[in-house]
C-alpha cells in the first residue's frame, strides 16, 4: 500500500500536468489516414516550402505515408532535387529577415514544439489588422511576421474585440468546413513529419511489451522455484 | 554440492583451473555471488540496487552509439540529433532509450536512496557506503546536467546558462568563473565542446569508479534490511553462515530478474509509447534549436533538479545577492551526506521508530514533492496562485515554508531521533 | 521422489540456515526454468542488439548522398577525361580516341588480367575487350585495388612514362600501372583491375553511375 503510494507521489507532476489544457481546439486530426498525410504533403509542398525548410525530412521518406518514389518525384519534386534529398528551401534566410523581420524557422519537428492543436488553430487563426507590417495578425501568436499565406483560400476574418472571437468577412475559394479539413491535412502532414517514425515505433512497443510479457512468466517461476527453499 | 560438479565436464573446469591460478575468478565469483550472503528478508525497495546498475550500463550503452552520429558543435548539434532521430537506423530507439534512461535514473536513485533513508542503510557501520552513494547522486547529477546541454535546443541552453550563471553568484570572483566555465561570454559551442567532454568521458569514469567502491564497501560490511538487524551477529555455528542469510546466487539473482523485467516493462511503455512523458522527460521547447537572442517563456529545469530548483528561488536574494540561495540548493544536496551522524535513534529501522520520527519523514517526502511541483511551474506563473493580504506571493510563501521543512528534517534530526519513543527490535528478521 | 523424502532430505540437511538444498525434482524443474529464461532472455539481448547494430549500417543520409548520379558526357572531347563523384569515390569517365581504343588489345600479353576474369572488378556487360558499354567510352572508379589511393591519369603515349607507356594510369604511391580501360599491367602491386562501376546510358549524352539499367533510374 505505502509503495504504490509513493510511486502514486512520484508521478503526481505528470497527472498534474496532463489535466492543465490551454482551451484551444484540438485538431481533428488521424496519423492512420494516408490520404489526408498524402494531400497534407502536397500542400506543405506547394504553399509552406517557399519560406519554410523542413531541413531534416527526406522526401523518399514520403513512401511511409503510401506514395512511391516515382510518385514523389513527379508530383512533389519541382526544382531538381533529388527524392533523396531533405526538403529544402530555396529562400536565402538573410533575405527572409529583411522581407519579414525573422527568419522563418525550420518545420520539421514544429509540431514537437507547439502541439498539433496549437498549429491547427494557428493556422485559422489569422486575421486583417491594420497596425501590423503585413496587414495580418494572428489569433493564437499576437503580432506574428508571417503574413496569412492562405487568405485566398479562407477569405478575410476581423477580429471581435469583445468576444476575442474571429469574424469571417469576406469569404474565399473554400467554405469554412472545407477550409477547416485542408489545414486539418496539413497538420496531420506536419504531425507525421515532426516524427516519421512514430507509428512504426508504437507497433515495435506492442512486439516489445508481448514478449516482456512471456519473459516475466518464465522469470516469476523461475523465482518461485528457487524461493520455495527458503524458510 | 557434489552432485553439482560431477555434472560439469572435465575441459570446462580444466579451464576454469587454468585460469583461477592466473586470475582468481572462482573466488571472486564465491566472495561476491554465491558464497556472499544476504538478508532473506529484502522487500520491494530492494530492487533498485540493481536496477540502478543496470541502468548505467543501458545508459553507457545507448551513449557509445549515439556518441557515433553526434555532432557536439553549436552549429551541428541540433540537426544532428534530429539525423539520428530519422536517418539513423533504430536511432530513434536508441535516443529515446538514452533520454528516458536519463529520467529513469533519477526515479530509481530517489527509490534506492529512500530505502537507505527509511531502513537506516546509513548508519554504522555502513556510513561510508552512503557517503560514496552521495557522490554518485552528485556525479549523476553532474552527468545529467551536461548531458542536457547536448541536444542543444532551447531548454538546453538557458539551462545551462542560467546554471553556470549561478557560479556567477559567487561574491567577487564569480563572473570570472561563469565565464570560465563557459569558455565564452555566454553559453556558446566552446561551452557545448566541453560539455560533451565531461559528459561522455569524465563523469562517466568517476561514476564507475564511485559505483564499484559503493559496491566494495557494500560486500565488506554486507546488506542492511527492513529489519535493520545485522544478519552476521547471528551465525550457524558450523558454518559460519548467517542464519538469516541467504547466497546472493542464484536466490537474489532469480529474484533480481523478475524486477529487471517489471522494470524494463514500465521502461519500454515509455519509450515506445509516451517519450516525452508530457514534457517532463523530453520538454516541448528542446525542440526549438537554441538562440541566444531569444529565452523561451516558460523554463524550468528537468523534473529532477526542480525541488533543489525550487530551494534556489525561494531563498530571498540577500544584500542584493543571489548567492545564499545558491548555497541553499547546494546544501540540499550535500546534505543528505551528514545523514550517518544526524541520525541518533537506537533503531536503524522505521519499522521500529516512533511516531515521531515517521512525522519528519512523512513531512520531508511531502516538501520533497511539492517543492519538485513548484520547480516545474515557471517563475513567470508562480504569480498564477495567487497573493496573500500581505501581498506575498502565494507559490514563493508555500516554497519558503517547505524549504524550512525541507532543511529542519535534517537539521533536528539529533534531536527527534534521539528523543523518539522507538519500539524493541527483535534478534532475528521477520519474514513471511 | 515422495513428499516424506524431501522431508527427510530437509531435515538431514537443514542446520538451521535459511536456505537447503533442493530434492531432485526441483533441481530438475530448475534447469529447466533457468535453460528457458536464458534462452528467451538471449533471443531477447538478440533483437535489442538489432537497433544497436544497424545504427552502424549506412544512414539515409549516406544512401541518398550514395544515390546514383547523372553524369553529362556531351563536353568531354576524344581524348580527354571528366572526373565525376559517386559515393564519395571519384569515378572517371574517359572519351577514348580510335587510336586509344584501338591500342587496348595490342598489349594483352603485358596484363596480369586481360580478360576480365576477376568477376567483381566490372558488371557483365563491360567484361569485354574495351571494358565498356560503348567502346570510346570509358568507367572506371579511380581508386587503386592495391592500397586506395587515387591514380594519376597518364593519357598520353610516352612522356615521363617512358617510351614503352601506351597511354593509361600510374599510381603515385605504389607505382601501379593501368591502362586506359583500367586494366592493371604485370609487375604492379596492384592485383585486379581497376572496378569499373554499375552504369547506364539514360540517353547519348547522359549516363547514370550506380545502376545497372538505364531508363528507370
Amino acid at each position: 500500500m505505502i509503495k504504490k503510494l509513493f510511486v502514486l507521489i512520484a508521478f503526481l507532476p505528470i497527472v498534474a500536468f496532463a489535466t492543465s489544457g490551454i482551451g484551444i481546439e484540438s485538431a481533428p486530426i488521424d496519423v492512420s489516414d494516408q490520404a489526408s498525410l498524402q494531400r497534407g504533403a502536397r500542400t506543405f509542398i506547394n504553399n509552406c516550402l517557399n519560406c519554410h525548410s523542413a531541413n531534416y525530412m527526406r522526401y523518399n521518406r514520403l513512401v511511409d505515408i503510401g506514395l512511391t518514389e516515382k510518385e514523389i518525384k513527379e508530383n512533389l519534386l519541382f526544382a531538381g532535387e533529388k527524392v533523396g534529398d531533405t526538403m529544402q528551401v530555396a529562400m536565402n534566410p538573410n533575405d527572409a529577415k529583411k522581407w519579414f523581420g525573422v527568419a522563418p524557422p525550420d518545420l520539421s519537428v514544429e509540431v514537437r514544439a507547439r502541439g498539433v492543436d496549437w498549429i491547427y488553430a494557428y493556422l485559422r487563426g489569422f486575421y486583417k489588422d491594420a497596425s501590423t507590417p503585413s496587414g495580418w495578425n494572428n489569433i493564437v501568436f499576437r503580432n506574428v511576421a508571417m503574413p496569412h499565406v492562405l487568405y485566398q483560400l479562407q477569405g478575410e476574418q476581423v477580429l471581435n474585440e469583445e468576444t476575442q472571437t474571429l469574424e469571417l468577412v469576406k469569404p474565399g475559394r473554400l467554405n469554412q468546413v472545407e477550409y477547416d479539413a485542408f489545414v486539418a491535412d496539413l497538420t496531420n502532414y506536419m504531425a507525421y513529419m515532426a516524427e516519421p517514425a512514430k507509428e512504426q515505433r508504437k507497433k515495435l512497443g506492442v512486439a516489445v511489451l508481448l514478449f516482456l510479457a512471456v519473459l516475466l512468466v518464465l522469470a516469476k517461476k523461475l523465482k518461485a522455484a528457487y524461493w520455495k527453499d527458503i524458510k | 554440492m557434489a552432485e553439482h560438479k560431477q555434472k560439469t565436464s572435465t575441459s570446462a573446469s580444466g579451464l576454469r583451473e587454468w585460469v583461477d591460478r592466473r586470475l582468481p575468478l572462482s573466488s571472486m565469483v564465491k566472495a561476491h555471488l554465491t558464497e556472499y550472503y544476504a538478508p532473506k528478508n529484502f522487500n520491494f525497495w530492494y530492487f533498485f540496487g540493481s536496477l540502478a546498475m543496470l541502468l548505467l550500463v543501458m545508459q553507457i550503452l545507448t551513449g557509445i552509439f549515439l556518441t557515433m552520429h553526434y555532432k557536439p558543435s553549436a552549429a551541428e548539434a541540433f540537426a544532428s540529433v534530429e539525423y539520428i532521430m530519422r536517418d539513423v537506423f533504430g536511432g530513434n530507439i536508441i535516443r529515446y532509450m538514452h533520454s528516458t534512461g536519463a529520467s529513469m535514473f533519477f526515479v530509481v536513485i530517489y527509490m534506492h536512496m529512500f530505502r537507505g533513508v527509511i531502513y537506516g542503510s546509513y548508519r554504522t557501520p555502513r556510513e561510508l557506503i552512503w557517503l560514496f552513494g552521495v557522490g554518485i547522486f552528485l556525479a549523476l547529477m553532474g552527468e545529467a546536467f551536461f548531458g542536457y546541454l547536448l541536444p542543444w535546443g532551447q531548454m538546453s541552453y538557458w539551462g545551462a546558462q542560467v546554471i553556470t550563471s549561478l557560479f556567477g553568484t559567487v561574491p567577487f570572483i564569480g563572473p570570472d568563473i561563469a565565464e570560465w566555465l563557459r569558455g565564452d561570454y555566454l553559453t556558446a559551442d566552446a561551452t557545448l565542446n566541453r560539455f560533451f567532454a565531461f559528459h561522455v568521458i569524465a563523469l562517466p569514469l568517476v561514476l564507475l569508479g564511485l559505483v564499484m567502491v559503493h559496491l566494495v564497501a557494500l560486500h565488506e560490511v554486507g546488506s542492511n534490511n527492513p529489519d535493520g538487524i545485522e544478519i552476521k551477529e547471528q551465525k550457524d555455528k558450523a558454518t559460519g553462515i548467517p542464519l538469516d542469510g541467504i547466497p546472493f546466487h542464484p536466490y537474489y539473482t532469480v529474484k533480481d530478474i523478475v524486477g529487471v523485467v517489471v522494470f524494463l516493462m514500465v521502461f519500454a511503455s515509455i519509450v515506445f509509447f509516451a517519450p516525452e512523458m508530457g514534457g517532463y522527460f523530453l520538454e516541448h521547447n528542446n525542440f526549438v534549436p537554441a538562440n541566444p537572442m531569444v529565452t523561451p517563456e516558460h523554463i524550468a529545469p528537468v523534473w529532477y533538479f526542480t525541488p533543489y530548483y525550487s530551494i534556489l528561488r525561494a531563498v530571498p536574494p540577500i544584500l542584493n545577492s543571489q548567492f545564499p540561495g545558491v548555497v541553499a540548493m547546494g546544501l540540499s544536496v550535500v546534505v543528505f551526506a551528514f545523514l550517518p551522524w544526524l541520525d541518533k535513534s537506537p533503531v536503524k529501522s522505521i519499522r521500529y521508530r516512533g511516531v515521531l520520527y515517521k512525522r519528519w519523514l512523512a513531512a520531508f517526502v511531502v516538501s520533497f514533492v511539492i517543492l519538485g511541483y513548484l520547480g516545474t511551474e515557471p517563475s513567470n506563473i508562480w504569480g498564477q496562485f495567487g497573493t496573500w493580504a500581505s501581498g506575498a506571493d502565494r507559490a514563493t510563501v508555500v516554497a519558503r515554508v517547505f524549504t524550512v521543512i525541507y532543511f529542519l528534517f535534517f537539521l533536528l534530526m539529533p534531536w527527534y531521533t534521539a528523543r523518539d519513543k522507538t519500539k524493541p527490535v527483535p534478534e532475528r528478521v521477520t519474514y513471511k | 521422489m515422495s513428499v516424506s523424502d524431501s522431508v527427510e532430505d530437509k531435515a538431514l540437511k537443514n542446520n538451521g540456515l535459511s536456505f537447503q538444498t533442493p530434492s531432485q525434482i526441483d533441481q530438475e524443474k530448475r534447469q529447466f526454468l533457468v535453460a528457458a529464461t536464458a534462452a528467451v532472455g538471449a533471443a531477447g539481448v538478440a533483437a535489442a542488439a538489432v537497433p544497436f547494430v544497424g545504427s552502424m549500417l549506412p544512414s539515409e543520409r549516406a544512401k541518398a548522398a550514395g544515390a546514383p548520379v547523372e553524369v553529362d558526357i556531351s563536353d568531354i572531347a576524344p581524348g580527354q577525361i571528366k572526373t565525376a563523384e559517386w559515393r564519395g569515390k571519384p569515378v572517371w569517365i574517359i572519351n577514348r580516341t580510335e587510336a586509344m581504343t584501338a591500342e587496348l588489345p595490342k598489349h594483352n600479353d603485358q596484363l596480369s588480367d586481360p580478360n576480365c576474369e576477376v568477376a567483381s572488378q566490372q558488371p557483365v556487360y563491360c567484361q569485354n575487350a574495351d571494358r565498356s558499354i560503348k567502346p570510346n567510352i570509358g568507367v572506371v572508379v579511380g581508386i587503386c585495388t592495391h592500397l586506395g589511393c587515387s591514380p594519376t591519369a597518364k593519357l598520353e603515349a610516352g612522356g615521363d612514362m617512358g617510351s614503352a607507356w601506351s597511354g593509361g594510369f600510374y599510381c603515385p604511391c605504389h607505382g601501379s600501372k593501368f591502362d586506359l580501360a583500367g586494366r592493371v599491367f604485370k609487375g604492379s602491386p596492384a592485383p585486379t583491375n581497376l572496378v569499373v562501376p554499375p552504369h547506364a546510358y539514360m540517353d547519348d549524352n547522359t549516363i547514370v553511375i550506380g545502376v545497372d539499367t538505364g531508363m528507370e533510374a
